[in-house]
């Protein structure tokens, strides 16, 4: 079959740069999965974008639709023939419907039962037919945030400035939004001119004569290349992130890297301040020497070629050194503020309407920071640390940098904190106070930041839940879910044995003086828990546990999230080890049966009626003394598998549902004794073997 | 070239794009939007091109002149253009062109940004665009104004005058700017910078403040009800500028802000309802003209 190379091209007003990759992706990806659901075979597909421009040229497009052979089963003969013989209405209805006639109609035989059948024949059709489909293509593109331009009724991402739609040489014919398409494109803004394509597999080297690298990997190789040579010339070290490179390389279509300096006196500056004020508002690269120390240059990439550039860089740094030298006057205005005067302010700024002013939360934090430090046990100069860590951990909000760069909230708190003479501790835990603050983000390393961390989270959780904000689907406005990962993820990483209850409470603590508490408190609870549940099971999904693993840890009572993360692992370990099923089945078995106890009592070693029961009894006893004195969920684990040849021989032996009911009671009672026991670590039952 | 040529390049640039060249609208404002030639000029589906200089009141970025970025008030050069033509970035770049900037000689470029202005009920897309890294104009396409959908678009360009001269002139600090021949913003500008700040955060009467706020939304209500809307709009105006003294001077507790905010936006909500209501029973006349006109031609 003849092929030919299709070309589909989308000239828009610049795309914002977030948008660039995913809308090149998708409409690549509807192209093809178009082509595949019209049988039109084709080659190879290479797409295209920059900020101007999305396209995708697929190679040996066949010419026409694959012919489609199928065989088509109708009604059963004797329904499909009449008493005589002749075809009854069932039949020709079938046939008909299938675009066939009655001298198709051949049996076939499908269990024992004969059928109608006839074999369908449809002629592909010619492609170029088909392609003006393009166009729903198209104009069905969706996009995280689209526009209506001038009389248009089309949302689209931004105003569509020119269309090519080529099937070899020959220009699909349609229009979108009064664009019609064609063969022309545009180059460069300003260093292109228009060009013409004439076939398909000329478009990459036509748009290159124009000034414009569309392919963005090849751009984006250009600007690593020009960047790797920079620092080699100059000596350098230029960290590249990988999504301020994404973004640059998306702003433009002829990328020419370029440098420019600051004043030497900005470097007094704190490193994040510098790096800020480059990365997220100028997008620039920092520049690094080898060892690592911030020099006062930058990096940029200018949309264009590399004339002129003295006036480019000559107008970069006019920028930079404005902002800078804010940053300057904030630093510096900061500083005369004493911490004191920057925590009455806190008073009145409202963290929520129905929660009340920052200070009211401070006070609130501290209060349960010195609570989960008792309950850790800390030195009285650690808890001493953490409750002055508590206090001040705000103090920054009300500055001048982090009003100017919010993202510097907690980094600056610690700066301005060494500065005023607060011991190092307190300051490292004013930053480590917000972490984790993103999903791959680290723990607080330090015990006083993750105390402060988890004091903050627990009261933010407490609050709004008990004003009835609570996270359903995508509705998580205060980022909620992300706060109890962050408590789950600090308990686990800290190995910390508290209670996931006692910290719901000591969270709810103090809200009811305050008018919070706008629910009853046992609801309120219960939806904490439940919330908190959902993230420990989110955090071991991620891990990969196997789900049945993590409802049986998950099946009463939580207490200790860290005992419970480490008890998922010990089963995750141990589920191929052999024996494993086993011993699982023999705790099931005592499980399940102990489901029919109805009244418990203290069991009576003298009511035994078999050495088995005996043996049994005695190995309990023994294994949860130990039980409660050691010190790992892999020990513990090892004690209630130890019980798996008792339990077996017991089975053997024993008639639980005895006719006595006085036996019956007896061993009932014993049953649930180990099983509650074993349900202390887990819900063995749960587990699929 | 000084501001003065700047303004009148910039002016003849845009008459001849077919916009009316009209003056700073008379009551104080924050910025060109929210001039009514801008702001309820958008609403409705009448044609409207319009281009003028607008001084705009910040009363929080006041510094006593003393610093070189940053003043209570500075200018803005407004272009409003409806619906908003095809070619209109090629507009933008070559009024840039004229003021002798040339594209091949620097970098720009359009970096997405979308403004909203809550307390007017506005939103829109487009960018900000960017010379050598400075951002010099916005560049809007409304969507929405006064919680209306623009039908048609309108796009808003909005050239921060001083920002744009202190390329131009290679200055650092705007008070050396020079506006015309002999005349620097300083020599203007300069006193008027101190003594507005000294009144906005030592001098105001905030109790009086509090007042007027009250009775001129008192009044931009009581006038809508009449169907006078241009009366109206001028009292929500002043509401929004008697808010940015008081704010500025931090009268305003945080949650209060949000209070006041939201009344001058549910006022501004209703005057860009009763605009288009009123146009209407004037049967668009704006409208009509246009289309007799293309009639005629054709």
């Amino acid at each position: 079959m003849s092929k030919r190379d299709l070309l589909l091209e989308i000239g828009l007003e610049e795309l914002p740069a977030r948008f660039v990759t995913a809308s090149m992706n998708q409409l690549s990806d509807k192209v093809q999965k178009w082509l595949t659901e019209k049988a039109i075979g084709f080659g190879t597909v290479e797409a295209f974008s920059t900020p101007r421009r999305l396209a995708i040229l697929v190679k040996d497009v066949e010419e026409s639709q694959k012919d489609i052979e199928e065989e088509a089963k109708g009604p059963a003969k004797k329904i499909a023939l009449d008493s005589e013989g002749n075809w009854s209405k069932a039949a020709l209805g079938f046939v008909r419907g299938q675009g066939m006639t009655s001298e198709d109609i051949y049996f076939k035989e499908l269990k024992g039962v004969e059928y109608v059948h006839v074999n369908k024949f449809i002629k592909g059709q010619p492609t170029v037919q088909l392609l003006s489909e393009l166009e729903d293509i198209i104009s069905g593109m969706t996009f995280p945030k689209n526009m209506r331009w001038a009389d248009q009724e089309l949302r689209f991402v931004r105003p569509i400035k020119w269309l090519i739609a080529l099937f070899g040489q020959d220009v699909v014919p349609f229009s979108i939004a009064e664009v019609q398409t064609g063969r022309e494109t545009n180059g460069h803004r300003f260093l292109g001119e228009k060009a013409i394509i004439d076939k398909p597999a000329q478009y990459e080297e036509a748009l290159a004569e124009q000034s414009v690298m569309a392919d963005p990997d090849k751009r984006r190789q250009v600007i690593l290349n020009q960047i790797r040579g920079l620092e080699q010339e100059k000596g350098w070290i230029i960290p590249v992130d990988e999504s301020l490179l994404e973004e640059v390389n998306n702003l433009l279509e002829y990328p020419t890297v370029l440098y420019g300096q600051f004043e030497e006196e900005f470097l007094e500056l704190p490193a994040e301040v510098l790096i800020t004020s480059m990365k997220e508002h100028q997008r620039y690269f920092p520049v690094k020497d080898q060892a690592g120390k911030l020099l006062p240059f930058f990096v940029t990439v200018r949309n264009g070629d590399a004339k002129h550039l003295d006036k480019v860089s000559k107008g970069n740094e006019k920028v930079l050194r404005a902002r800078l030298s804010d940053a300057a006057f904030f630093y510096k205005e900061d500083q005369k503020r004493e911490i004191s005067d920057a925590l009455k302010k806190l008073d009145s700024i409202v963290y929520h309407e129905e929660i009340g002013t920052l200070a009211e939360k401070t006070s609130r934090v501290k209060a349960v920071a010195g609570k989960l430090a008792d309950l850790l046990h800390l030195g009285e100069k650690e808890k001493e640390m953490c409750l002055r860590a508590a206090e001040i951990a705000k103090f920054d909000l009300v500055s001048h940098m982090v009003y100017e760069f919010p993202e510097l909230q907690g980094y600056m708190g610690e700066k301005y904190a060494l500065l005023k003479g607060e011991a190092k501790e307190v300051a490292a835990a004013i930053n480590e106070h917000y972490m984790p603050r993103h999903a791959d983000d680290d723990v607080p390393p330090s015990v006083i930041g993750a105390v402060v961390s988890l004091a903050e989270k627990i009261d933010t959780l407490a609050s709004f839940f008990a004003i009835g904000v609570i996270p359903t689907g995508s509705q998580d406005p205060y980022a909620l879910r992300r706060q109890a990962s962050g408590v789950v993820q600090i308990l686990a990483e800290k190995k910390w044995n508290i209670s996931l209850e006692e910290l719901i409470v000591l969270g709810l603590k103090g809200l009811e003086a305050k008018n919070i508490l706008k629910r009853d408190l046992a609801e309120v609870e219960a939806d904490m828990f439940t919330f908190f549940k959902a993230r420990i099971k989110h955090l071991l999904q991620e891990e990969q546990i196997r789900y049945d693993m993590i409802d049986a840890v998950l099946f009463g009572e939580i207490g200790s999230i860290h005992s419970i993360v480490e008890r998922a692992h010990v089963l995750d370990a141990k589920k191929e080890e052999a024996g494993f099923k086993e011993s699982m089945e023999a705790l099931s078995r005592v499980m399940n049966i102990a489901g029919k106890c109805e009244e418990k009592v203290t069991v009576d070693p003298n009511a035994f009626e078999n050495d088995q029961e005996i043996a049994l009894y005695e190995k309990y006893q023994q294994a949860a003394r130990q039980y409660t004195k050691s010190q790992s969920e892999a020990e513990r684990f090892e004690l209630l598998i130890s019980l798996q040849r008792e339990i077996e021989a017991y089975f053997e032996n024993t008639m639980v549902m005895a006719e006595d009911e006085a036996l019956r009671t007896n061993r009932l009672s014993l049953m649930k004794d180990i099983s509650d026991w074993v349900a202390s670590f887990a819900a063995m039952n749960k587990i699929i073997l | 070239m000084n501001i003065q040529n700047m303004i009148l390049t910039l002016q003849k640039h845009w008459s001849e794009q077919g916009c009316i060249l009209m003056n700073a609208y008379d009551v104080e404002k924050g910025a060109g939007t929210m001039s009514p030639y801008t702001f309820l000029r958008a609403i409705g589906p009448e044609p409207w091109s319009v281009a003028y200089v607008e001084p705009s009141r910040r009363p929080a970025d006041g510094r006593y002149g003393e610093n070189p970025n940053r003043l209570y008030q500075h200018h803005q050069f407004q272009v409003i253009m409806k619906p908003s033509p095809d070619n209109i970035q090629e507009l933008y770049l070559d009024s840039l062109r004229a003021l002798g900037i040339n594209p091949l000689e620097h970098d720009i470029r359009f970096v997405e940004d979308n403004w909203e202005n809550p307390s007017l009920g506005c939103a829109g897309l487009g960018w900000e665009v960017w010379l050598d890294g400075m951002e010099i104009t916005q560049f809007t396409y409304f969507q929405q104004v006064g919680g209306l959908e623009c039908k048609p678009v309108s796009v808003e360009i909005t050239y921060g005058i001083e920002r744009l001269a202190s390329y131009i002139q290679d200055k650092e600090n705007v008070f050396d700017l020079e506006w015309t021949e002999g005349f620097t913003v300083r020599d203007i500008f300069g006193q008027p910078e101190y003594e507005h700040s000294k009144y906005t955060f030592e001098t105001s009467d905030l109790d009086m403040l509090f007042q007027l706020f009250a009775m001129y939304e008192k009044e931009a209500h009581r006038q809508m009800e009449e169907g006078l809307v241009h009366p109206a709009y001028d009292y929500v105006l002043k509401c929004s500028h008697t808010f940015n003294l008081l704010d500025a001077k931090g009268a305003i507790s945080v949650t209060e802000r949000t209070g006041y905010i939201a009344r001058c936006r549910n006022l501004a909500r209703k005057v860009a309802k009763t605009f288009y209501e009123e146009r209407e029973k004037l049967g668009f006349p704006i409208l009509k003209v246009k289309g007799e006109q293309t009639n005629e031609q054709a």
